[in-house]
């Protein structure tokens, strides 16, 4: 059985009040994610992840498609009892303290008192508010939120949590800090679902990624079986390279780039083949010295410049499948 | 059914750390006490207009707690975006309806219950301190038990206004609702006015929608029964049951009503 399954899920707001239009947040949305898989529900903004989300969560109702969680229809009480959700920008109640709010959802998982308290403090320890729990939520900052609103999301040990956007209004530490929490979670063999704009975030964590564009989805997949994102070749930062070094690789075809960086360092642009490390002794042959050597590849921020050209929206839906997108 | 009472207790806990709902309680009971002013100022002669003013004084500030929560209490959860939270948790939107309703009610019986001792202690106070010769002009005792059945219907009352702000707060600003509760409770209170218009009209139609309105608006006249108390009239308990009955089979209505236009709701 999936952890999380939709079929077709489409969702139609209506704007503008005197002549309402339809417009497409979700647009036919089939994904299915198995138990155990940490899952990125990666796309810029208004790609339609928070509507997806809210979709599962049954906060909004679909215009048609389906959902399920663990098999049952969304809004099933019984899966509710076995799931968390961090919303998007999280908000709780002003006036209880992040112990007292903790306190509250365990009661309504129906936890006795003493596990309650023993819930709330372990999580409040596991995301990082220390003493400021006894202080109501008023007085808390955005990133402080979401730390409560991560901890509140895994307040009955769900088998699976639905995280829309876990890192933003974080710093880096507490983005790390996060990470390393997805990671404990999906060890425990929780279903890790998670939303993101960032594709590092998916990129260190997950087994899987959807990539949702203009409410529909573009790919979906391992990161690394991506076309997208595989190595088209490599950037190696040099020093010491002379000019006829240089133009001997260039007239081989190792080398398809070459930006001076001052000081006789070079950043060169490698092809796929022959491999990096042949052209690097040949150039280290010739007197060069390594300074860096990455590979090049697609950002997610390129993937969406791709994908984000005119108005998708207001096109039919093209499908492209987990084989990538069309080389551009 | 646990779930809506963890609700109902954080509604609670919302308003008891709300100042505005304090204020309301120190200035009703203050409004209690000016009639043990006024009781001074007339020796007593008034006891009347005291136990009018006191009651009068519990049904308004109920109003005034029950309008000013009850408007705000969906619609502050759903614009604040809090109950993205809360409904992820298991429960079903009902619950969370009932909870709500629940805990605004236990405040509201809270703070009656206060004010209730407060008009009880003014009124035990005055007719110790009378002189025996006003006390004997008094149609009924100052603690007169019968008051309770004035308060009873207050209650229920308030209950049902409870009700129907809620019911609009599932779906409309408090702004709004501050005008529609309201709204309906006037036109509640004239409600057999209404009965009358057709009759005045003399045209049929009129008389048919204003019959129609007459029974479908709640018809809050019936739950005022303070002038027969404060006159030492009997309000015989059939009546306070009755229109007891009356009043919670219709917010029992509303309640449900609300609950299902929220089931529905999108939260954007
Ligand atoms: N309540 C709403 N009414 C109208 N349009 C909305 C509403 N909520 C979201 N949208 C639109 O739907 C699209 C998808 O939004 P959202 O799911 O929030 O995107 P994401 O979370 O990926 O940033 C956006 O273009 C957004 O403007
Ligand atoms: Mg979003």
């Amino acid at each position: 059985m999936d952890a999380i399954r939709t079929e077709a899920l489409t969702k139609h707001y209506t704007s503008g009040f005197w002549r309402p239009r339809p417009y497409l947040a979700l647009d036919a949305l089939t994904l299915q994610v198995g138990q155990g898989e940490v899952f990125g529900f990666l796309g810029p903004n208004g790609a339609g992840k928070t509507t997806t989300l809210k979709l599962l969560m049954q906060l909004i109702y679909p215009t048609s498609g389906r959902a399920e969680i663990l098999g049952k229809p969304v809004g099933d009480v019984g899966v509710k009892q076995r799931i968390g959700y961090l919303p998007e920008q999280p908000y709780f109640y002003d006036y209880l303290t992040a112990e007292e709010l903790l306190e509250y959802f365990a009661a309504i998982f129906g936890y006795a008192p003493a596990e309650r308290r023993a819930r709330a403090s372990k999580l409040l320890d596991e995301v990082g508010i220390g003493a400021e729990r006894r202080l109501q939520l008023r007085k808390f900052s955005k990133g402080m939120l979401q730390r409560v609103g991560v901890a509140q999301a895994l307040i009955n040990d769900p088998e699976i949590v639905f995280l829309d956007e876990p890192m933003s209004g974080l710093d880096p530490l507490g983005r790390r800090e996060i990470r390393h929490l997805i990671l404990r979670l999906r060890d425990r063999g929780c279903t890790v679902f998670f939303s993101s704009h960032v594709l590092g975030d998916a990129e260190a964590l997950c087994s899987r990624v959807a990539i949702l564009v203009n409410g529909h989805l573009a790919t979906a997949g391992r990161l690394s079986e991506m076309l997208a994102f595989q190595v088209r070749g490599w950037e190696l930062v040099v020093s010491g390279l002379t000019e006829a070094a240089l133009q001997k690789a260039r007239a081989l075809g190792h080398v398809t780039g070459a930006a001076p960086l001052g000081e006789s360092r070079y950043a060169l642009e490698l092809p796929l083949t022959p491999p990096p490390e042949r052209i690097l002794a040949e150039l280290m042959a010739q007197g060069a010295r390594l300074v860096s050597l990455n590979p090049l590849r697609d950002t997610l921020e390129d993937f969406f410049v791709r994908h984000v050209s005119g108005d998708a929206r207001a096109r039919p839906s093209t499908s492209l499948g987990a084989g990538g997108p069309e080389p551009s | 059914m646990k779930v809506v009472r963890h609700i109902a207790v954080n509604v609670f806990k919302e308003s008891v750390r709300d100042k505005v709902l304090y204020n309301l309680v120190v200035f009703a009971v203050l409004l209690i006490s000016t009639s043990y002013l006024l009781g001074q100022l007339t020796a007593g002669q008034d006891m009347k207009i005291i136990k009018d003013l006191g009651l009068a004084s519990i049904s308004i500030f109920g109003l005034l707690i029950a309008v000013f929560i009850g408007i705000g209490l969906v619609w502050k959860e759903v614009e604040k975006r809090s109950i993205y939270a809360l409904l992820s948790k298991p429960m079903g939107r009902g619950e969370f309806i009932l909870g709500k309703y629940c805990g605004l009610v236990l405040t509201l019986l809270i703070n009656v219950g206060i004010m209730t001792i407060a008009y009880y202690a003014v009124l035990a106070y005055l007719g110790w301190t009378a002189d025996p010769a006003t006390r004997t002009s008094w149609p009924a005792s100052p603690t007169d038990p019968a008051m309770l059945e004035a308060i009873a219907l207050i209650i229920v009352e308030l209950m049902l206004v409870t009700a129907i702000a809620l019911f609009f707060s599932t779906f409309s600003s408090p702004f709004l609702s501050a005008m529609l509760t309201p709204g309906l409770w006037d036109i509640g209170h004239f409600n057999d006015d209404l009965r009358n218009l057709g009759a005045v009209t003399g045209s049929p139609a009129a008389a048919s929608v204003a019959r129609g309105l007459y029974y479908v608006l709640p018809n809050f006249s019936a739950f005022d029964v303070k002038a027969q108390v404060v006159h030492g009239q009997a309000v015989p308990l059939s009546y306070v049951g009755l229109t007891s009955l009356y009043g919670l089979t219709y917010l029992a209505l509303v309640v449900l009503g609300a609950a299902t236009i929220f089931a529905r709701r999108d939260f954007k």
